[in-house]
């Protein structure tokens, strides 16, 4: 498993008292899909923050593409190509929904802060070039027509696709998606999935998600990671995962 | 994106009339001495308002340190022009430097601060400068520094404006005062959209410090003596006051909010206990009434008129 996109060995994250993730290992290689589950308070969200750069492991070893990404700030390892979207849905939401993804484009634009001080060089393309780009997302996540429209304001599922979009302006190899598809109804629900084959597809993307819904994380992962109390108590394809009795006895209780 | 450059030079067209017609007031002594020494007041009261804005309103970093770059760079200023008799451009530039040379000092330790305690430590480092400037015997100590040349005049303030307010606006339209902006939006979403948060919160105050210590070396070649108390951190709470009467992260609303309060503080200027109850009041009625100030996130360019005038692109497009 030496050429995994992502991989963790052996991490731990105590918070205090508390071992928000034990001895954490996992490995998702390059153009898979991979889910992460569990009950709430498993140590899922807190594996992204670790993956991300907003914790730092107490103990044990992140690669990404072979290279350690421990110690690495949030901004460096999205600039390496790791981009995620979150449970609580943090947009810009007093911007517009054009500048939200524009912001993502940060790392890619190639001019300087004179250059755009003085309205010289490359600014003028460079702008036009996000500009273009940014409209071709929002069209892809059908939010054209609202370019101007605040964040804060789309209905819900809308800024749901909004995250992605943002996400994906980042020009990320790896995409953790944190619930996406968290109150969406079923409905909304089937168009992800689909979008999210889709833009699996196009963007040549690796994508690891969180997910509550077993209808999309049984429909589309091909791998799956089950965490309770901060342990991995069970890995595997969808069909394994259904069948394992550890799973059950987490999600349903009883003796197992 | 044509647009943007065809927008910049209507604007600076509309500048260089406004300049004329003022500038010709003055000369030709239509406008009072009194209305004279207001209109450069408001000028550099422009230039602190807007380079504020970039801190507090676009970037959402709450400074109340404003009045203390300023001193820096009218302390520095001072100093070049009397005692080494420099020239006058020369004087502002540095005086510009060295604030912003403090604001980036101060503002690696203290941007790690959020909200109430970096408004706090910001407070704080004003008033180090100021009583520090107090105990310096060098540049006249508590009692001011006397005899300052009279070289700021209604064209370098005008001038030094324009440029503020061109470079802050072109600042905020680019891809770093996006990332500003998104900073004082969702810090942790900014971080993970590849902003590196830090970097813009110091260069967000380094370039607000800068302009203000421009602001500085111009307001005090204005007077024969400027003291250590002209930099009180009431001062630092009038330009957060125009600040967020214009309306936080507007420039037009940092113009507006520098006409404002200084007319009100000129007409009240027989009445000085009054002016603070008039602020106060301005204050509390703007906060029921429109929370976000005159302009809160929007320009004058925003509204219907002028877009049509502009046929506007940039930051809000058709």
């Amino acid at each position: 498993m030496s050429d995994a996109l992502l991989k963790a060995e052996n991490v731990s994250e105590v918070f205090g008292g508390l071992k928000a993730v034990s001895d954490f290992n996992f490995y998702i290689n390059p153009g898979e899909l991979v889910g992460l589950i569990g009950p709430n308070g498993a140590g899922k969200t807190t594996a992204f923050n670790l993956f991300t750069g907003v914790y730092q492991p107490t103990t044990g070893q992140i690669t990404f593409a072979g290279d350690s990404i421990v110690g690495l700030k949030p901004y460096q390892i999205t600039q390496r190509g790791i981009a995620r979207t979150f449970q609580n849905i943090r947009l810009f939401s007093e911007l517009s929904v054009l500048d939200n993804v524009k912001i993502a484009f940060h790392s890619h634009v190639k001019y300087g802060m004179l250059e755009a001080v003085l309205r010289m060089g490359r600014y003028f393309s460079e702008e036009e070039r996000v500009e273009e780009e940014s409209r071709r997302l929002l069209r892809i996540f059908h939010l054209d027509g609202q370019e101007n429209e605040k964040a804060k304001n789309l209905p819900y599922g809308a800024q749901r696709r909004l995250e992605i979009a943002r996400a994906l302006a980042t020009k990320p190899k790896l995409l953790l998606l944190d619930e996406p598809a968290a109150g969406m109804n079923p409905q909304e629900t089937k168009e992800l999935m689909d979008m999210i084959r889709w833009i699996r597809k196009e963007f040549g993307l690796t994508i690891l998600l969180i997910e509550h819904d077993m209808s999309l994380v049984m429909g589309i992962c091909e791998r799956i990671y089950v965490l309770e109390y901060g342990s991995t108590i069970a890995e595997g394809t969808p069909e394994e995962i259904k069948k394992n009795p550890e799973v059950i006895r987490a999600y349903l209780g009883g003796e197992g | 994106m044509k647009y943007l450059r065809k927008n910049d030079l209507i604007m600076l067209g509309l500048g260089l009339v406004i300049f004329a017609v003022l500038q010709t007031l003055i000369t030709e002594r239509i406008m009072s001495s009194f209305w004279q020494l207001n209109s450069i007041i408001i000028g550099i009261n422009v230039i602190m308002a807007v380079s504020l804005n970039l801190i507090n309103g676009y970037t959402g970093q709450f400074s109340l340190g404003h009045a203390g770059f300023m001193a820096v760079g009218a302390y520095v200023g001072v100093v070049l022009t009397t005692f080494f008799h420099l020239p006058f451009a020369v004087a502002l530039l540095a005086g510009g430097a060295a604030a912003g040379f403090l604001g980036f000092l101060v503002g690696i330790p203290t941007l790690r601060l959020r909200g109430d305690y970096l408004a706090i430590a910001t407070l704080g480092m004003s008033e180090i400068i100021r009583i520090s400037i107090m105990n310096i015997d060098y540049v006249g100590g508590a009692a001011g520094f006397k005899g300052i040349p009279h070289h700021t005049t209604f064209a370098w303030v005008f001038f030094i404006m324009l440029f503020s307010l061109f470079f802050i606006k072109n600042f905020v339209n680019s891809t770093d005062g996006r990332a500003c902006l998104a900073i004082r939006e969702n810090e942790v979403a900014a971080e993970s959209m590849g902003v590196n948060t830090t970097k813009y919160k110091v260069m967000a105050f380094t370039i607000g410090a800068a302009f203000a210590g421009v602001a500085g070396g111009l307001f005090a070649h204005s007077f024969y003596l400027i003291s250590p108390n002209s930099f009180t951190f009431m001062q630092s709470f009038n330009y957060l006051i125009m600040v967020v009467l214009g309306g936080l992260g507007s420039i037009t609303g940092s113009i507006a909010g520098a006409f404002v309060v200084t007319f009100i503080s000129a007409a009240l200027a027989s009445w000085p206990e009054f002016r603070m109850i008039i602020y106060a009041l301005a204050l509390i009625l703007l906060m029921f009434y429109r929370p976000q100030g005159l302009f809160g996130y929007m320009e004058i360019t925003d509204y219907g008129p002028f877009r049509k005038l502009l046929k506007k692109g940039g930051r809000k497009h058709e």
